[in-house]
């Protein structure tokens, strides 16, 4: 059954490749951000998902790898793609700061707490720390990224080299999913008292969720600075962390076809609905609410993992 | 600068910040209420608390209370009338979206309050528009008030009067009358209260009046202290009002008023003499040192989980 | 030497003392039975030796070593498993799920080879697996393996949960009421399986109120009330003790001795 799986992610990540043939500039574009919103997503997952913990600040891990890729990229001339690494870590290492004395709050203080989280980094980001930030007009002239010597540019371009990355998230994740680390996540999410109970070092895997979902979002933190070229607080504000949480939410938490299911949805549907625009946090907001009472698991909801049973039972 | 205009200063900016702490306190015992009863978070009373700002300005301008009656009666009708509706709103919204997730996981309710906060915000948006909004600033004669030497605005004074006046009624009503005990059975166990033959729906409706029409005199009061209004702030007034009820204890209502009017000063006293481009953090930093701190806040004590 | 002992172990919730320095040890291979009247601080006591309540006095040592102050994960890899008063499964994770969280400390994957599924990685898994397939048929529900926890008969979760407590290969397993909801016939079951744990070497801790179980399943009882230790001897012992029928009587119990 796990293969069914896979073919599924084969020829849903085949047929996305073919759809810039078909599309224009501005639809790759809207893909590209769909493509975007669902790494984020799927990082967020790892914390909100699996581990359970409501956290509405990931904007914040998104923004500091960002601004890292514009510091390093603008000031000392670094190549964005060597920036991503860079990026990565320092995301992972700000949550690995701010997260260890919040991972202990319950579902909805931390909520709470991360909320406040974000909003403080972006008025820092407004207040210029460090003087580096840019303050509020934020950083401008970031590069574009170069891959063996090809400069990408086009929307066509950072499609490719975005789902990609995409694909690897989706890859890996699925791999984790499926593995001890994956599994202590899900056990603290179902039964914390249990989890510790059985064994797991529950404080340090809440921690490792953050750390890991946050150098992820840092990671996606490049490719939206070199993407876009200029960044500024306000494209990292309270309401992408809320668009965030709706995705995994509305598509099904610790499922990962259900948020590729999310991303489109709220990335992707308003666009269809264009007269709709304005309207469109609205329709999400009344969505939220009426699934918590028709469908709380999402709309493609994590299943129980089936093992191989007979091959285990061959081998004992 | 002399020791005097020091001092000056110093008490212009705690009145100041005591009367936007009590601002933040009527909006705090909305959240502590519901939290109290319920053990939610109502994301969504931020966003009553602009409806009341929003629904005082529209009966404000289509009304003209003022060319009828005084200033203060026509402030304190109109006060009334938003304190009505938006509790009305709110037992409507408990009706919709928090009652049938009574039985469901209690992170289930959050998420709902949550889309309630965001389809409200996006409602009042579509409605009157992203744009600001001003409030007509000619309700009352702006007359300054000496105390002891030190010349306060009348609106202020009247906005810190009229919220204490409302926590200590809040305060009565519910230490002394049969409705007020029933809340406080139901906030400490609700199947004992049902079990005593309380009607724990009617205390639930009360409670969801009650909070959310404090917050929407506490939007009426933003409007009319402060004169401009949009539809975004209430959440930030929400978080802060939130962190005041943590400050103080959520759950504990006289909590809730000391948490505000303290946030309130702190803030105030942050910017003044801190940082004021920072202003808008202070309460966050506070949050969170709280909760780290002492979780259960001022006056809240400290539970036991039970294994 | 005794695996288990207590010094004076003391607990205050507010003012109520629930656990009041109470003291004793069990020996290796032992399996030892906690009895006393609702509310009488045994499920306490549990949750002071396995850190999941810090003691406000007094200490426990396991296999000498003072495990007070001492995370519950760091007790557990040291070797004491316990189940639950109130049954604490992963609800919608399969049976197998469950039980593979016990093996979980005795892993090593990290990150890494989580993200990557190393060679390491998936032998790893692989015994894992079998381990918990071995710790599902020693308990009866190898036949459950796929199945979703909470839809397990109330037994069968309880035997789940010795399972998972199983798998983390313990020397010592605590089981709180571990009959609690039970019926006739399921209850000898239990009496056969810890007889069958206790003959592999396994010390057993437990808090029962099924006195039939207590004196068939146990070679040493402890009596508290009001936190306080009033007894201890062999059930033979404690059948006759003068004290003990008065706590049970006095209390009026209907648990029954």
């Amino acid at each position: 059954m796990k293969n069914a799986n896979w073919l599924g992610y084969i020829v849903f990540f085949a047929l996305l490749a073919a759809t810039p043939l078909l599309l224009d500039r501005y639809w790759v574009d809207v893909l590209n951000s769909v493509g975007l919103y669902l790494i984020l997503a799927l990082s967020l997952n790892i914390i909100l998902g699996y581990a359970g913990m409501f956290h509405m600040g990931h904007a914040a891990f998104y923004a500091i790898g960002a601004y890292t890729t514009a510091i390093i990229n603008t000031r000392y001339g670094i190549p964005v793609l060597w920036a991503l690494p860079a990026s990565g870590i320092a995301a992972s290492l700000f949550a690995l700061i701010v997260a260890r004395p919040i991972i202990h709050l319950r579902g909805d203080y931390l909520l709470i707490v991360t909320i406040g989280m974000v909003e403080i980094v972006r008025i820092a980001l407004i207040n210029d720390v460090f003087g580096m930030t840019g303050g509020a007009n934020g950083i401008f002239g970031i590069s574009r990224p170069e891959i063996f010597g090809f400069r990408i540019t086009q929307p066509i371009h950072f499609f490719y080299l975005i789902w990609f990355f995409a694909a690897l998230t989706v890859l890996l994740f699925s791999l984790l999913e499926n593995s001890r680390f994956g599994r202590a996540l899900k056990y603290l999410k179902e039964d914390e008292v249990a989890a510790e109970g059985s064994g797991i070092h529950t404080a340090r895997y809440k921690l490792a969720a953050f750390v890991l979902g946050a150098g992820w979002a840092g990671m996606c933190g490049t490719l939206f600075a070199t993407k876009m070229t200029i960044i500024s607080p306000e494209s990292f504000n309270f309401w992408e962390s809320v668009q965030l949480f709706m995705i995994v939410i509305l598509g099904g938490s610790g499922s990962i076809p259900g948020v590729i299911l999310g991303a489109f949805l709220v990335m992707g549907l308003p666009e269809l609905f264009r007269d709709f625009a304005n309207a469109r946090l609205l329709i999400f907001g009344l969505a939220l609410m009426v699934m918590m009472i028709v469908r709380p698991q999402g709309l493609l909801p994590a299943r129980p993992r089936k093992y191989n049973l007979d091959s285990i039972r061959e081998l004992s | 600068m002399g020791l005097w205009s020091l001092m000056e200063q110093f008490f212009q900016q705690l009145t100041n910040g005591l009367a936007v702490g009590g601002i933040y306190a009527l909006i705090a015992l909305g959240y502590t209420m519901v939290y109290g009863v319920l053990k939610l978070i109502n994301f969504a009373h931020g966003d009553l608390f602009t409806i009341g700002a929003y629904l005082g300005l529209t009966l404000l301008t289509s009304l003209a209370l003022n060319d009828y009656v005084g200033g203060f009666l026509g402030l304190f009708i109109l006060a009334v009338m938003v304190m009505g509706l938006v509790g009305i709103i709110g037992i409507l919204l408990e009706r919709t979206a928090y009652r049938p997730l009574r039985q469901s996981p209690r992170l289930s309710a959050v998420v709902s309050a949550l889309g309630a906060s965001i389809f409200f915000q996006n409602a009042i948006m579509l409605i009157y528009g992203a744009k600001f909004y001003v409030y007509p600033q000619d309700l009352l004669p702006v007359v300054p008030i000496n105390i002891f030497g030190l010349s306060i605005p009348l609106m202020r004074i009247i906005i810190l009067l009229a919220s204490v006046v409302m926590m200590i009624a809040l305060y009565l009503f519910v230490q002394k009358t049969k409705i007020g005990t029933a809340i406080r059975a139901a906030a400490i166990d609700q199947g004992a209260a049902r079990l005593m033959g309380i009607d724990v729906n009617f205390v639930i409706m009360i409670v969801f009046f009650i909070g959310p029409a404090l917050g929407g005199a506490a939007g009426l009061m933003v409007g009319v202290y402060y004169g401009q209004i949009n539809f975004t702030m209430g959440w930030i007034y929400g978080l802060k009002a939130f962190t005041a009820a943590i400050l103080g204890g959520i759950g504990n209502i006289p909590g809730a008023m000391v948490g505000g009017l303290l946030l309130g000063v702190i803030e105030a006293l942050g910017a003044a003499y801190i940082s004021i481009a920072w202003k808008d953090a202070i309460a966050f930093f506070v949050l969170i040192l709280i909760l780290i701190v002492r979780p259960t806040g001022l006056l809240g004590e400290r539970v036991a989980e039970k294994i | 030497m005794s695996i288990l002992r207590l010094d004076h172990l003391n607990k205050r919730f507010g003012g109520l003392v629930a656990v009041d320095r109470v003291s004793f040890s069990m020996e290796e291979g032992s399996v030892v039975g906690l009895i006393g009247p609702n509310g009488a601080g045994k499920t306490t006591v549990f949750n002071l030796i396995t850190g999941n309540y810090q003691p406000d006095g007094g200490d426990v040592f396991f296999q000498g070593q003072s495990i007070r102050a001492k995370p519950t994960h760091q007790i557990v890899a040291l070797g004491i498993a316990r189940t639950f008063q109130t049954i604490r499964l992963f609800q919608n994770m399969t049976v197998l799920e469950n039980v593979l969280a016990g093996c979980h400390c005795r892993m090593r994957t990290g990150l890494f080879g989580s993200l990557f599924h190393t060679l390491g990685q998936r032998l790893e898994e692989q015994q894992a697996l079998r381990q918990s397939m071995d710790a599902l048929a020693f308990v009866g529900l190898e036949s459950s393996a796929d199945q979703l926890a909470k839809n397990l008969s109330y037994g069968n979760q309880r035997l789940l949960e010795i399972a998972r407590a199983l798998a983390t290969q313990p020397r010592l397993l605590i089981l709180d009421e571990p009959a609690g909801g039970m019926n006739e016939q399921e209850t000898q079951e239990l009496i056969g399986l810890i007889a069958k744990m206790g003959q592999q070497g396994l010390s057993i801790l437990l808090i029962e109120h099924d006195m039939k179980l207590v004196m068939m399943a146990c070679d040493y009882l402890v009596v508290i009330e009001y936190g306080r230790k009033i007894a201890e001897g062999t059930p033979v012992e404690i059948q006759t003790n003068p004290k003990v029928i008065e706590a049970y009587l006095g209390a009026d119990n209907d648990d029954g001795i």
